[in-house]
């Protein structure tokens, strides 16, 4: 997604490392202008190297953060991503490709905390129905009926109607 | 009493364990501090956690605010050793390619003597690539060290990268390294894994490296001097802690409690007490200090310290070594310390430099407070290092 927003914002040619193993030479032989790497990889102290002179590039590296900014800076660290850009390059050039990363960052961060949520309320819609399966078995009443009686049983005990119906699962499957 | 809360920064490693001790046995809380604990992926991102402020102290690799002082690397912010939390605990190892070459040579294995494993090594390879943690690490220093002048012994080549730590074992096991030096549990992960075998332990190289420090922004200390305060003297109390023999397997059940380390509690005991499994073939070597948190004033951020890993940076890198050593010993705050722990009843020595290597033999030596016993200190090939004149 990075890669898409980063096509869409301007003209950039971009190579995806997705291989670790010997990741400053991959880096060395494409020579880019900027690395965006994930801060959450360990990979991350490897790029170190390319910040001495003595590292593969053999050309003064550092890490872009735009001293004026401590907002921007943080937002960038928080969000995941860190830059490392040849010296030279101009912090509006750079910018741009930050806040590309870090806007696709958070839309992947929202659909992920989306896509738990989604699986966790159908695994509670799955037991809640097993739970009415078995009232409705045990003591002849309709669907409603059975969710009608977990519900009250779940408020009287003040708990969540997905909890009652686990603990009625879990009960029916130990008296079997 | 207010508590304070506090939120640490820390790399995975057995020598995060005073940070740990000190939230689990409420040495944090007598001093009124609430510690969070936040685990950092990687010492740059480490690092980045300091400089922005989303946590106020971290367990660092000790050359990391040197360098940045220096202005070597990419660090944003200047930052600061309050004290030493640990002297060695690195292993350097060899692959299983490379391990059953030099025992069919006849090398012993013995864990302890430099200079004859470097022989058995030149005996088997002219080639070498290491694999360290981070650019600026000890473990970069004391593989620079002891393979210094490499062309006289490694004349076609040596090659030293940064191979993240979780990497290490698995780097060793596909053959893009040859040799490792890295810090514990890493190098028991890989004897257990069946990537290599233990070569040394770091204190064969240096008997007394100071390998993490409890860092912090440039000012935070002094403008903070009570929360700062209470910091220091609670991983002190957990260092102190740790020393003790009949703690160790207490600190390993403690330590692989959920949310700390990923390691089992049987390596970690071993590393406390320097019982080292080096091959799978089980052999065994016991390591005097092979990582120690407290004795010997291990705690004191020794200017002279300092001096040595500025040196040693100033000369990997080519710069004039006199403001390198000078910039390096403003970041070891040996006088906060000594502000800070007379209350903890710390001992504190008359002088803040020392000759580094100087030491062959446990000595008693001036201290403005507590008895103070200095432990071996010496290099392996027995150089002393004056911090008033650096010589390479």
């Amino acid at each position: 997604m990075i890669i898409d927003g980063l096509r869409e914002a301007g003209d950039f040619d971009v190579f995806v490392i997705g291989e670790e193993a010997g990741l400053t030479r991959r880096i060395a032989e494409r020579n880019p202008d900027v690395v965006l790497i994930d801060a959450g990889n360990p990979s991350r102290d490897a790029l170190e190297d390319l910040a001495t002179a003595s590292a593969p590039m053999r050309r003064p590296v550092a890490m872009f953060v735009d001293q004026t900014d401590a907002a921007m800076t943080k937002a960038a660290i928080e969000a995941g991503m860190s830059a490392y850009v040849v010296d030279g390059l101009r912090p509006e050039r750079l910018r741009p490709i930050l806040d590309v990363a870090i806007a696709r960052f958070q839309m992947v961060q929202k659909m992920r905390v989306e896509l738990v949520e989604t699986r966790r309320a159908l695994e509670e819609r799955k037991v809640i129905d097993r739970a009415k399966g078995i009232l409705m078995r045990a003591r002849g009443i309709g669907e409603e009926e059975a969710y009608v009686l977990l519900r009250k049983a779940a408020m009287d005990q003040g708990k969540k109607v997905a909890d009652m119906a686990q603990a009625l699962v879990i009960a029916t499957d130990l008296l079997k | 009493m207010s508590v304070t809360n506090l939120n640490l920064g820390y790399v995975p490693l057995i020598d995060a364990a005073p940070l740990f001790i000190a939230q689990a046995l409420g040495f944090a809380e007598e001093e009124g501090l609430n510690l969070t604990l936040l685990p950092a992926p990687s010492w740059s991102s480490l690092r980045d956690m300091l400089s922005v402020g989303h946590v106020v102290a971290a367990h660092m690799l000790a050359p990391v605010p040197i360098a940045i002082a220096m202005g070597l690397g990419a660090g944003p912010t200047p930052i600061e050793a309050l004290m030493v939390l640990n002297l060695n605990g690195n292993t350097i190892g060899v692959s299983q390619k490379l391990a059953e070459q030099m025992r069919a040579q006849g090398y012993d294995f013995d864990f302890s003597d430099a200079v004859k494993a470097r022989d058995a090594l030149l005996a088997v390879s002219n080639t070498l690539r290491v694999g360290v943690p981070f650019p600026f690490s000890m473990h970069q220093m004391l593989i620079q060290y002891w393979l210094r002048g490499s062309n006289q012994f490694f004349p076609t080549g040596l090659e030293i990268q940064t191979v993240p730590p979780p990497r290490m074992v698995e780097a060793l096991a596909a053959g893009e390294i040859d040799v490792f030096c890295v810090g514990e549990p890493r190098g028991s992960v890989a004897v257990e894994k069946g990537a290599g075998a233990l070569l040394l332990p770091g204190s064969a190289i240096w008997q007394a490296a100071p390998e993490k420090v409890l860092a912090s922004r440039v000012g935070w200390a002094e403008e903070e001097p009570h929360i700062a305060g209470a910091l220091m003297r609670a991983l002190f109390r957990s260092g102190q802690w740790l020393s003790q023999p009949e703690n160790y397997s207490v600190a390993s059940e403690l330590l692989v409690a959920p949310g700390r380390l990923d390691v089992s509690a049987e390596v970690i005991e071993r590393v406390l007490s320097g019982r080292l499994l080096i091959s799978q073939l089980g052999v065994e070597r016991r390591v005097q200090r092979f990582l120690e948190f407290h004795i010997g004033a291990a705690n004191f951020p020794w200017r002279s310290q300092a001096a040595w890993i500025g040196a040693q940076l100033a000369w990997r890198h080519g710069l004039d070594p006199a403001p390198a050593i000078a910039a390096a010993r403003t970041v070891f705050r040996s006088d906060l310390y000594r502000l800070h722990m007379k209350a903890a009843g710390a001992e504190l020595p008359s002088a803040s430099d020392k000759l580094e290597g100087a030491v062959c033999v446990p000595t008693a030596a001036a201290a403005t407070q507590g008895r103070l016993i200095l432990q071996p200190d010496q290099f392996f090939d027995a150089r002393i290092f004056n911090p008033t004149e650096p010589q390479r």
